[in-house]
């Protein structure tokens, strides 16, 4: 794991002063977080990542799950689709399972800390069980923008009771008697996905790919899904292929678990048969650095979403100083300024002339890039990301004041 | 002589759950408007921005410009030098009046924005935290501020106007008190914010600096 002076080169080192100097504050003070899974999804990965950061900042960080039988996950699975805004039914029985898991947990989880971070729906009812003089923070990753109003009635009767949430852009923010404060995801500059890569690396990883790269490269790289997409990206491509040389690159995953996405897939490969300029490529979902050398290779990173969570695969492209198109969903428009870090677009029409405009003037391509490097640096590294959790620890052990000297 | 000690500016960003969807719950948004909300949608602007080229000057005008698509009121929101006002409660009477104004002069149907697109109230909670770069003198000072970060920057030229002594930034106090400089604080008051980037910013008042340190050498 790297260590926190390691990210100077792409934080600053003003930033790192900066964290540890608020890390001071909080020596010894136990940071609890409780989450529902040690490995995959974006939450794990960030704790993963961020706990070893605190324990070298002198903090003492602790990390439990909850835990629950098939059936628990599949109703918290249902939990999470209706808050997303995908409708779901939900029983009587399913909220009745929700109770009888938290009070197991509460049971066997070490709930001992100055501060809690609680993740997500999963362990939001460990309220209960709160330490007299802890401070808790419910933090949402989920856009809660469409959700579904019983299962948040329900989960509201425990997420007022924190003494704080924590949601990752004001359009997710619901009427609470508690206050709210905006953290967004962070990326990490030095993961696999994100770190430099030699022009060695990138040219031998594209070989490999057998992705030629005798002309510009325009890549999409998400999950074949509908709300990414994808068919709007080809019909793009094709309405500016009689003005440009290009190649358009649609990177995903294999989607064999997801029948949907299949059929998501068969559709692009047929779209884009007899088309030479278009490539369709599968990756298994372990490809961070192959992902990495697609989008350094890339001259114009598109990520058409109809329909947006945060959209942090923006930020990873902008961190590489590449042109982004995207949808104005989630997000997205937290990450871009249009026409300043990169290009904001609603329709496949837009979406085509952004293409070739950039296509076109590589020199104002460029500056978007660099501006969204910048944007990122900023505003979406994972150093940024702790030291906005730390602020919010300083200010709920502080006396929630507006001011607060250091 | 008391050495000046850079201090840095840090925020947190509470989401106030407050939208507007038109100029009219703008209006009553930034009266019904705190101190840290007014601060938060007028200095977040320039120190968001500093890597690009300024464009709107605070969060109140970029909406109204870019969302609402109401140009003549954006730029004339655009137009309010928050650096001239002494306080935060007159930077909102300043957005109120124009407000007012234009709402009184505009009475036919007013243009509401899609849900997704309105503007969301939001409060800065403040840190101010201290840094390792402290200064006695001309070329001690030019040090710490090609090393200090931006928002350290912010905080002693543009932020430190709304406290006593008012109007004053903190480097023209310190040449002035501790110097009887009276040039420094001269030239720096004539910077404009919206005309540079703060990086651009911190190379200008080092060159200020640079030719005082050489003038006052010399002399």
């Amino acid at each position: 794991m790297p260590k926190i002076d390691e990210y100077a080169a792409a934080a600053g080192v003003n930033a790192i002063e900066e964290l540890k100097a608020i890390a001071s504050r909080l020596k010894n003070k136990t940071i609890l977080n409780v989450n529902s899974t040690a490995v995959g999804g974006g939450v794990a990965e960030i704790l993963s990542r961020m706990l070893p950061m605190m324990t070298e900042l002198g903090i003492k960080p602790r990390w439990e799950l909850i835990k629950g039988g098939e059936d628990f996950y599949a109703v918290t699975k249902k939990f999470h689709n209706a808050l997303h805004g995908t409708p779901q039914k939900l029983t009587p029985s399913d909220f009745q399972l929700y109770r009888d898991t938290i009070k197991t947990n509460m049971e066997s989880i070490n709930l001992d800390a100055d501060i809690a971070l609680i993740h997500d729906p999963q362990p939001a009812g460990l309220i209960d069980k709160k330490p007299a003089g802890a401070k808790w923070v419910w933090r949402c990753h989920i856009d809660l923008s469409n959700r579904q109003q019983d299962v948040w009635d329900f989960l509201h009767g425990y997420v007022s009771r924190y003494d704080a949430a924590v949601i990752s852009a004001p359009s997710f923010s619901q009427e609470l008697p508690i206050k709210q404060f905006q953290v967004p995801p962070s990326i990490d500059p030095l993961a696999d996905k994100n770190r430099e890569l030699t022009h060695t690396e990138i040219s031998e990883i594209m070989q490999r790919l057998e992705i030629p790269l005798d002309k510009p490269l325009i890549t999409q790289v998400s999950r074949f899904d509908r709300l990414k997409d994808p068919m709007g990206v080809i019909e793009a491509f094709k309405k500016i292929q009689p003005y440009v040389t290009a190649r358009l690159l649609l990177v995903g995953g294999s989607a064999d678990d997801d029948p949907e996405g299949a059929q998501v897939l068969a559709e692009v490969r047929a779209a884009a048969e007899g088309n030479p300029d278009i490539i369709v490529l599968c990756l298994p979902p372990t490809s961070n650095v192959e992902i990495n050398a697609i989008q350094r290779a890339s001259a114009v990173i598109l990520q058409k979403s109809l329909k947006e969570g945060f959209g942090l695969t923006v930020s990873e492209a902008l961190w590489k100083g590449k042109p982004v198109i995207a949808g104005a969903a989630g997000g997205i428009p937290l990450q871009i300024t249009h026409k300043y870090s990169g290009i904001l677009t609603r329709t496949i029409e837009g979406t085509a002339y952004w293409m070739k405009r950039l296509l076109h003037e590589p020199d104002y391509a460029r500056k978007l890039g660099e501006n969204g490097r910048e944007h990122v640096r900023e505003n979406f590294l994972l150093i940024r990301h702790l030291r906005d959790y730390l602020l919010l620890a300083l200010y709920l052990e502080s006396g929630r004041k507006d001011f607060i000297h250091l | 002589m008391e050495p000046f000690k850079f201090c840095t500016r840090l925020t947190l960003t509470e989401v106030t759950g407050r939208k507007a969807y038109n100029t009219a719950e703008l209006l009553e948004g930034i009266k019904a408007a705190d101190d840290a909300v007014i601060y938060h949608h007028t200095h977040r602007f320039i120190k968001q921005s500093h890597h690009l080229v300024p464009e709107g000057a605070n969060d109140f005008a970029y909406w109204v410009a870019n969302t609402l698509q109401a140009d003549r009121l954006g730029e004339e929101l655009t137009s309010i030098d928050i650096v001239q006002y002494h306080s935060l409660t007159d930077i909102k009477n300043a957005f109120v009046k124009m407000l007012e104004r234009h709402i009184a002069e505009n009475l036919g149907p007013m243009r509401t924005v899609a849900p997704g697109r309105e503007f969301h109230f939001m409060r800065a909670i403040r840190f101010s935290l201290p840094t390792e770069c402290s200064a006695s003198d001309y070329a001690g000072f030019i040090e710490c501020l090609r090393k200090v970060s931006v928002s350290s920057l912010y905080l002693h030229v543009f932020e430190a106007r709304l406290r006593p002594p008012y109007g004053v930034d903190d480097f023209s106090h310190w040449f002035r008190i501790n110097f009887n400089d009276e040039i420094v604080g001269r030239e720096i008051s004539r910077l404009d914010p919206y005309s540079y980037t703060l990086e651009g910013l911190r190379q200008r008042i080092i060159r200020i600096l640079e030719k005082r340190h050489a003038e006052v050498s010399r002399a």
